[in-house]
């Protein structure tokens, strides 16, 4: 699905991604780990498509197209979603607006009919029960006056809705407790299926104890260094990341 | 000044000129002739058949008029306008000298339309398209005003009032907004052309939403509109003026005035939505709309509630204003001013309090984009027997892009202690990152800022009637496209 070949990328001038390989097939989940500064969220930025974040060289496929030269939203569309670190917030439009907006954006560029408000409600409702979220989230706007907790619960129910083929959580696990490592953990676990797949980006091993990996790469200097099962992640939370501290040979 | 002054003898010695000749304007013209002196103002009163009190009137503007200063506190820089270089009143045009259809429109205008989801037909008339069939529209009017005409609602053209209702025209025009209360209404006073007039009898409520969309046939009333309307006891009625098409108009000087009037536990909501030309992307050709509107409240418990979204014109220069006159009083204005490209706006409201116990309410979001300015600029004011009186004020400016201005401008006069005064004013700019955030969720950069706009501007925009609540909206993401990318 998702196929990373000898990828270099840049930001400001600055050279972060030095030739990432990396290939993720349909239903699987990988985690990418490493210590900071190593590029994890460069990485994430990059197959998402933001300015500023200039591929220099290599390429991204998904799903056999080429996606390096797409707009973000084009690729929204294409079917990568990625949960933020820091989830933005935008008073005044509802979540439901939102919701409404970014999903029929999606199936315009896709080609498919849009929601009218009907269909579109039923189906929210669908996802809000199916996750356990209270509706009256529905009302608020996006993320503003949110705890910690429920903004990423919203990025789990944007998750739910949009339906990615690929979803990247980018340190989505930052600052949040126990319990709502678990919320966020469960939600994602209900959106796995074989048809998608989930990359998960994160500093710490916790959030892997909820969501379990099929691989485990380790990120640093902008390369991956090592690449290994779920076990790899206790060892890395063991002995930490001075193994990797180094510059490559 | 100097150059003011100098016009002004100019001005004086041509008419001295034409009254050698006397009165030589011909009136079966459907012009009248270009630049104003005594004989336009005569021109227009008699074209409309007036009254002698209200030619002089127009006339006591006028000669008023040569004497005043033009304002010059709004920060807008604009050449010094020509006064003698307009028409002051012209017929509508005649149908060959229309487009015959809507490919001789220009193609940007027909997109816009498109855009806002205008029916064909309708974008017609907007563009000043010769038809020759029977709107809907003009129909519908008539069906309302029987309706209205039930209820003993008056609904009219300000030119029908002053030939059928002249005791209360006499009696309420000017009595809000005195001829000589600025250079730009004391112009409309002396040359105004058409508007509305709307009159609700003691203890009626208005079953229906009044529009001028209704009138949209009558052609020619935007240059110098002039509107009143009066709210007899315990009635209430909601106005709407203006469309958010956008409106073709060939002059480019706009002034307008328009008057309220409350009585006891009478209310007037009045609603715009103005989407005058712009201007090109140099700021070339737009309007310059200055509009004098107040209202008064002149009953107890009575209320008048201004709602305005301002998105057009090159220059905008409107102060919407309540004079709290009543005990118990409300003073509302909500506005939402949208400037992108070269647009200058400069806009607010005053809110005066006279009357015990007043309140007075300010929301105002001023979006500026591309190289605009945008200015909030507004006076709460309490009189020394104004006791208890409150008023509560929110001025939020949002930039987009990094070429463009916004200020605000509040000025606080009380001169009673028991008066409270609240101020709140932020300003902020679209991030970047709110914009990475919609597009990642798959909407497009230019609709990321319509929504990003909408969500700012809600609160204002949930004031107006439904049905132009949504219009609005997508006028407010049309209106800023071609700012961001």
């Amino acid at each position: 699905m998702l196929e990373i070949k000898n990828l270099h990328a840049e930001v400001e001038g600055k050279s972060i991604l030095k030739g990432i390989n990396l290939t993720i097939n349909k239903g699987e989940v990988h985690a990418i780990m490493g210590p900071n500064g190593s590029g994890k969220s460069t990485l994430a930025n990059v197959l998402a498509g933001r300015d500023d974040y200039e591929v220099t060289q290599g390429s991204i496929f998904f799903d056999g197209k080429d996606i390096s030269e797409l707009e973000p939203e084009e690729r929204a569309g294409e079917g990568i979603f990625l949960a933020f670190q820091y989830p933005v917030e935008i008073p005044g439009v509802t979540n439901t607006t939102f919701l409404k907006e970014a999903l029929n954006a999606q199936r315009k560029y896709r080609g498919e009919e849009e929601l009218d408000g009907m269909e579109f409600v039923k189906m929210l409702r669908g996802k809000t029960k199916e996750l356990g979220i209270k509706d009256d989230m529905l009302k608020r706007a996006v993320n503003v006056g949110f705890s910690g907790g429920e903004k990423k619960r919203n990025d789990i129910l944007q998750m739910a809705v949009l339906n990615p083929k690929l979803a990247v959580l980018d340190e989505t696990d930052s600052g949040l407790d126990i319990d709502a490592l678990r919320i966020v953990a469960d939600g994602v676990n209900k959106l796995r299926s074989e048809n998608n797949a989930i990359l998960v980006i994160t500093h710490y091993q916790r959030l892997l104890n909820y969501i379990v990996p099929d691989q485990v790469h380790v990120l640093a200097h902008g390369e991956i260094r090592r690449s290994g099962g779920k076990e790899l992640a206790l060892e890395l939370e063991e002995k930490g990341y001075a193994d990797y501290s180094g510059e490559a040979a | 000044m100097a150059a003011t002054l100098e016009t002004v003898e100019q001005v004086k010695s041509l008419e001295m000129e034409k009254y050698k000749y006397g009165f030589v304007t011909d009136i079966e013209s459907d012009k009248a002739p270009k630049g104003l002196s005594e004989d336009t103002v005569r021109f227009i009163s008699a074209k409309k058949n007036e009254p002698e009190w209200l030619l002089e009137w127009r006339l006591k503007a006028y000669r008023h008029w040569l004497t005043m200063p033009e304002p010059t506190w709004g920060k807008l820089q604009h050449a010094p306008i020509d006064y003698q270089d307009s028409y002051y009143y012209a017929a509508p045009k005649s149908n060959e000298d229309r487009p015959q259809s809507l490919d001789e429109v220009d193609p940007e205008l027909l997109k816009t339309y498109e855009k806002l989801g205008i029916p064909i037909r309708e974008q017609e008339v907007l563009a000043g398209v010769a038809v020759d069939y029977v709107f809907d529209s003009v129909s519908v009017a008539t069906t309302f005003r029987e309706q209205l005409k039930e209820v003993g609602v008056i609904f009219c053209s300000i030119s029908d009032a002053v030939q059928e209702y002249p005791e209360l025209v006499k009696k309420y025009m000017g009595s809000v907004v005195p001829y000589g209360d600025n250079k730009h209404a004391c112009l409309n006073s002396a040359v105004f052309t058409d508007g509305s007039f709307v009159y609700i009898p003691k203890g009626v409520r208005c079953p229906m939403e009044l529009s001028t969309y209704f009138r949209i046939n009558e052609l020619n009333t935007g240059q110098f509109e002039r509107t009143l309307i009066v709210a007899d006891e315990g009635s209430y009625v909601s106005y709407l003026e203006g469309c958010t098409a956008p409106m073709r108009d060939e002059n480019q000087l706009h002034a307008a005035v328009v008057e309220l009037v409350t009585m006891d536990d009478a209310e007037i909501k009045y609603s715009t939505v103005q989407n005058w030309y712009p201007g090109d992307a140099e700021g070339k050709g737009g309007i310059y709309n200055f509009v004098t509107k107040r209202g008064i409240c002149r009953g107890k418990n009575s209320k008048i509630s201004w709602t305005q979204v301002e998105t057009g014109s090159a220059i905008t220069w409107k102060y919407p204003s309540c004079i709290l006159q009543g005990d118990n009083s409300v003073g509302e204005f909500y506005s939402v001013a949208i400037t992108n490209g070269r647009q200058q706006a400069d806009t607010g409201t005053k809110m005066i309090h006279l009357g015990k116990n007043t309140t007075s309410r300010i929301i105002s979001k001023g979006i500026s984009a591309g190289k605009s300015q945008n200015t909030y600029r507004g006076l709460v004011r309490v009189s020394a027997k104004a006791e208890g009186a409150r008023n509560f004020t929110q001025c939020d400016s949002l930039l987009v892009g990094d070429t463009c201005g916004a200020h605000t401008v509040p000025y606080i006069e009380s001169k009673n202690r028991s008066a409270r005064l609240e101020h709140e004013a932020t300003t902020s700019k679209i991030s970047e990152d709110q914009l990475f955030y919609c597009r990642q969720r798959g909407i497009s950069e230019e609709d990321a800022v319509g929504l990003v706009v909408n969500g700012f501007c809600r609160e204002v925009l949930q004031e107006l009637p439904m049905e132009f609540a949504v219009e609005a909206q997508k006028l407010v993401s049309i209106s800023l496209e071609g700012s961001v990318g």
